[in-house]
């Protein structure tokens, strides 16, 4: 019997094929779409959730945390993480580090209150940041958390709060140096070289109005050399032997910040995020090397806390989107507009993004401008990538996008869409619901007088 | 609406402008569209055409063929 069988379509693409320098890695062959995470179609997670779609992996986080603690606490014998809530302070988020044995580290009121809220005990609240009213000082100080002090102005602030309560604050001082890595992070915190930091110190303990349980130092993001924080740990331990020497007392805890990469690939760089971001191991063995080579006696090593979020959660992180449209733009290349743009994806500022399909594709590839759905000139996903040829209704996945996004994003022109976690066992939980005209108009009101009109 | 004399097209979609020294990469759908476009079929019989192989809607197929021949025209292969 003879059939009428229609061939699979594919939309008709021409390409431009030019001579340039050879490129040491050779072309991509082909994409491979990216169907299900953690064994959850992708299809059927935006069908029950829609699209745009933050979805995160519980897996994931685990994995990425207890390998991080591993790569410490295998090569140094006190080691603490603390989970810097504002690079994901969704709460099931920040209990899954919790439950893996994390503090918190906070740097606004908003973030201690959520802390506080999620059931982290107050002495295991690290309060950081230049932004610290003395209403946040009391609350942080009745609480017994270590405040780490940004600037003299807190340091006085603080002094009188400790003498208003009758407690002596549990403090640290944060401190800024060179690293060897330009630019130099000194707008947080006091210098080391210039010896703001020692005055500091010697302003704590000479007018004893609190305990300097400790030393904080947190050198940049996205650190790709890892020799930074050899440098950096060897300047803590520095400060930390002088304080015993001269005045007899202990350092409780050195905290060595974050900044450490994730495998994301960086705007503007040659090679693959993931093929030039330190794992957690060179970081650590340099970390903690120089610690125990820094001269403190074995029984007197003191804590070290780490405080990275960026590098334990980009990985996890998945944002699930749909092809709007295609258009050819004027000079003749593809541009695709998506369902979700800078508005939820920040990091697209500064991140080349790996994008997905998550349905089969065509072997064949275009250059194409990837766009947000936003009106508005900013909204760029991608400036240049090449994509198999995707059709309207096309869903694609963009991956890690577990760190900030979450946070920094913005509630401009469109709604924020839902956030899913999908649990240890592969079950999908709702995390935080799409917003509403209703929720965000809320808190709006508008005077008699603007309440009616005549068109 | 016609390519050019000067436009050869292989069987695996390899396309050479011989007057401008260009070459490019079709696909397997545009490279059977440029065929048709060198036998001077018209717009409306390659989307017949296109609708009859494939398994494609009318929207679709409209909106890519424009898109493509558009393409051609930058390309220059096209005598208009």
């Amino acid at each position: 019997m003879e059939t009428n069988q229609k061939l699979k379509y594919e939309r008709p693409v021409i390409k431009q094929l030019n001579t340039g320098v050879t490129n040491k890695f050779g072309p991509q062959m082909g994409f491979m779409p990216h169907t299900h995470i953690d064994g959850i179609a992708v299809k059927d997670l935006i069908n029950t959730y829609g699209s745009p779609l933050f979805v995160l992996s519980e897996r994931t986080i685990r994995q990425t945390y207890q390998e991080a603690f591993s790569a410490f606490a295998n090569r140094y014998p006190n080691v603490q993480f603390a989970w810097s809530y504002k690079t994901n302070y969704m709460n099931a988020v920040c209990n899954i580090f919790h439950q893996e044995g994390a503090w918190a580290e906070v740097v606004s009121r908003f973030e201690y209150e959520k802390a506080l809220k999620n059931g982290v005990p107050g002495d295991k609240i690290i309060f950081n940041g230049p932004d610290k009213t003395t209403d946040d000082h009391m609350v942080a100080v009745q609480n017994n958390s270590p405040i780490h002090i940004d600037h003299l102005d807190e340091l006085y602030s603080l002094m009188a709060v400790s003498q208003k309560l009758g407690k002596r604050p549990k403090v640290a001082i944060r401190v800024n140096m060179d690293t060897g890595v330009q630019p130099i992070w000194d707008r947080f915190g006091f210098n080391y070289e210039s010896g703001q930091a020692w005055d500091a110190i010697l302003k704590i303990i000479q007018t004893d109005r609190m305990d300097l349980v400790g030393l904080h130092c947190h050198i940049g993001t996205f650190m790709l050399s890892t020799n930074a924080y050899a440098v950096a740990t060897a300047k803590m331990a520095d400060l930390a032997l002088n304080i015993k020497r001269q005045f007899g007392i202990d350092i409780q805890y050195l905290d060595l910040g974050g900044g450490f990469a994730s495998r994301n690939t960086l705007k503007g760089t040659y090679l693959n995020g993931a093929d030039v971001a330190p794992s957690f191991h060179e970081y650590a063995e340099q970390i903690c090397s120089t610690l125990i080579r820094a001269g403190f006696r074995s029984e007197e090593l003191p804590l070290l806390i780490l405080e990275t979020g960026r590098a334990l959660i980009d990985d996890a992180g998945f944002m699930l989107g749909t092809v709007l449209a295609n258009k050819r733009l004027s000079d003749g290349r593809r541009a695709t507009i998506m369902d979700f743009g800078v508005n939820l994806l920040f990091t697209a500022f500064w991140y080349e993004h790996t994008i997905s399909p998550a349905q089969e594709c065509s072997q064949y590839t275009e250059d194409t401008v990837l766009y947000g759905p936003l009106c508005m000139n900013i909204d760029v996903v991608r400036e240049s990538i090449r994509l198999p040829l995707l059709n309207k209704g096309d869903q694609v996945v963009v991956h890690r996008v577990g760190a900030y996004n979450m946070t920094q994003w913005m509630q401009f022109i469109s709604l924020r869409p839902n956030i899913v976690l999908i649990d240890t066992d592969g079950q999908p939980h709702l995390i935080r619901k799409a917003e509403t005209v209703e929720y965000l108009t809320q808190l709006e009101s508008t005077p008699a007088h603007l309440s009616a009109f005549d068109l | 609406m016609k390519l050019r004399k000067s436009v050869a097209v292989s069987e695996n979609g390899f396309v050479f402008n011989a007057s401008r020294g260009d070459s490019f990469s079709a696909n397997p759908t545009g490279a059977r569209i440029l065929d048709w476009l060198r036998d001077g079929k018209s717009e409306e019989e390659m989307k017949t055409l296109l609708l009859d192989l494939y398994d494609i809607d009318e929207t679709t197929c409209e909106k890519d063929l424009y898109d493509f021949l558009k393409v051609l025209k930058q390309h220059n292969l096209l005598d208009v």
